[in-house]
């Protein structure tokens, strides 16, 4: 439900973006999605589209980059690389994992005109 | 356009009528109800530290806004540029603002999260009722639509302010820093930001509070940390709340706290109920404790600097 506010966010970052490197149209987005980030691509892709009508990344694509998961075990005290939030850790078996990476939504890259 | 920060505004609208968003430019219209609105029209500083500062004129801005009326005809080359942004840095420059107010001010501030019906407005009705007359608090709350929270606050004596989010499923850190300025806060208090009844958005935007607390009511079921883990990680305190309730029902508590400790390991869990006062004096004993304990690292910290600046005199 929050992918259109991202998508708000990510239109915000493309215009200030705009201005600073001075380009009028975007043609391809690509955003890297931690794991653990809480976006639903589908819903976020759904966003982008109504949200960027009318701006200058109308009609543009949005490309997606998974990041993978990582978390720390508090069980055997490393930090494992996770597929699923609720995975056990692949090396002890703890289930008191705390994520510690793939949580970020970021703006890669732009291809620009 | 809000003069202060260039805001365009959702829907999103804050009690009070000093500041609806959205107001389009066009006149404060609705929602009024006292006369002096429009004879101060924004003029409060505005306290958040702006590390992106708001461009003027087309450039669009968080909450809201139009297309960018950039347009320089010319150039035809596609490139690529890299940004390497994080989509949300906007929020958590204005969380980063928020948070050096709440220093300045000594104020511990809380984000409060639960889905709808946990019980938050209840449990802050009962709070602020003793802590009333020892340590001043205020409220701001959190929904979609209607005043009724912030209602059942201010019943209690204790300032409170509505932020209604319109379609919005969260508060971000712009709304929290628009609302501390019409609800002014007093030195060495405690802010509880009530979010918006959702186990699932409010979890990713930082307010720029202190501490999270995460209600869970034993109604909800055990699963409902695994369901739902975003809104339970972050947590520093889980308060499992109408625990009168359990000889009612076929909850397993132990297996609800095994799922909370599963998904915040570190995070402390308190039994409450508000109906047999279960657990309340160990959650004003952790308020306190959290509230002493940041007045002691501000001081500390606020020592160490007037130590530097006498040593360089």
């Amino acid at each position: 439900m929050h992918e259109m506010s991202l998508c708000e966010s990510l239109i915000g970052v493309i215009e200030e973006s705009a201005q600073k490197e001075g380009f009028t149209k975007v043609t391809r987005v690509r955003v890297e999605v931690g794991r653990f980030a809480g976006v639903e691509q589908s819903a976020m892709r759904f966003g982008f589209e109504v949200v960027a009508r009318g701006t200058l990344a109308q009609g543009a694509v949005l490309d997606f980059v998974d990041v993978p998961g990582s978390a720390w075990c508090f069980d055997c005290g490393r930090t494992v690389e996770l597929e699923n939030r609720l995975d056990p850790c692949p090396i002890c078996a703890g289930t008191r994992l705390q994520p510690s990476g793939g949580m970020e939504i970021r703006l890669k890259d732009m291809e620009v005109i | 356009m809000c003069t202060t920060c260039g805001c365009s505004g959702d829907g999103a609208t804050i009690e009070g009528g000093d500041h609806p968003h959205p107001h389009g430019g066009a006149e404060h219209a609705q929602g009024h109800s006292h006369g002096h609105a429009h004879d101060h029209p924004h003029e409060h500083p505005h306290q958040h530290e702006h590390e992106q500062p708001h461009p003027q004129g087309g450039a669009r801005l968080d909450y809201g806004g139009g297309p960018a009326r950039a347009h320089a005809p010319g150039l035809s080359q596609a490139r690529m540029v890299e940004i390497e942004r994080n989509i949300l840095s906007k929020n958590d420059a204005y969380a980063a603002g928020n948070r050096a107010c709440f220093a300045r001010d000594g104020l511990l501030a809380l984000n409060l999260l639960a889905g709808p019906g946990a019980g938050k407005t209840t449990l802050l009705v009962e709070t602020l009722k003793t802590l009333q007359g020892g340590i001043p608090c205020s409220v701001i709350e959190g929904d979609q639509q209607t005043s009724n929270d912030a209602d059942r606050i201010r019943a209690t004596g204790t300032p409170a302010i509505q932020v209604n989010t319109g379609k919005g499923c969260h508060l971000d850190a712009h709304m929290v820093g628009h609302a501390v300025e019409h609800l002014g806060v007093n030195m060495g208090g405690i802010l509880f930001i009530e979010n918006v009844g959702n186990l699932v958005c409010p979890a990713a935007f930082d307010l720029g509070e202190n501490k999270r607390v995460t209600l869970l009511s034993v109604t909800e079921g055990e699963d409902k940390p695994l369901k739902y883990p975003d809104i339970f990680e972050k947590a520093d305190m889980v308060l499992l709340t109408k625990t009168d309730l359990l000889p009612h029902l076929d909850v397993n508590v132990e297996d609800m706290e095994a799922n909370i400790r599963r998904v915040a390991p570190l995070a402390r869990i308190l039994h409450v109920s508000t109906r047999n006062a279960q657990g309340m004096p160990q959650w004003l004993d952790w308020l306190m404790a959290e509230r002493r304990g940041l007045l002691d690292a501000l001081a500390a910290q606020a020592q160490a600097r007037a130590d530097m600046l006498r040593a360089a005199e």
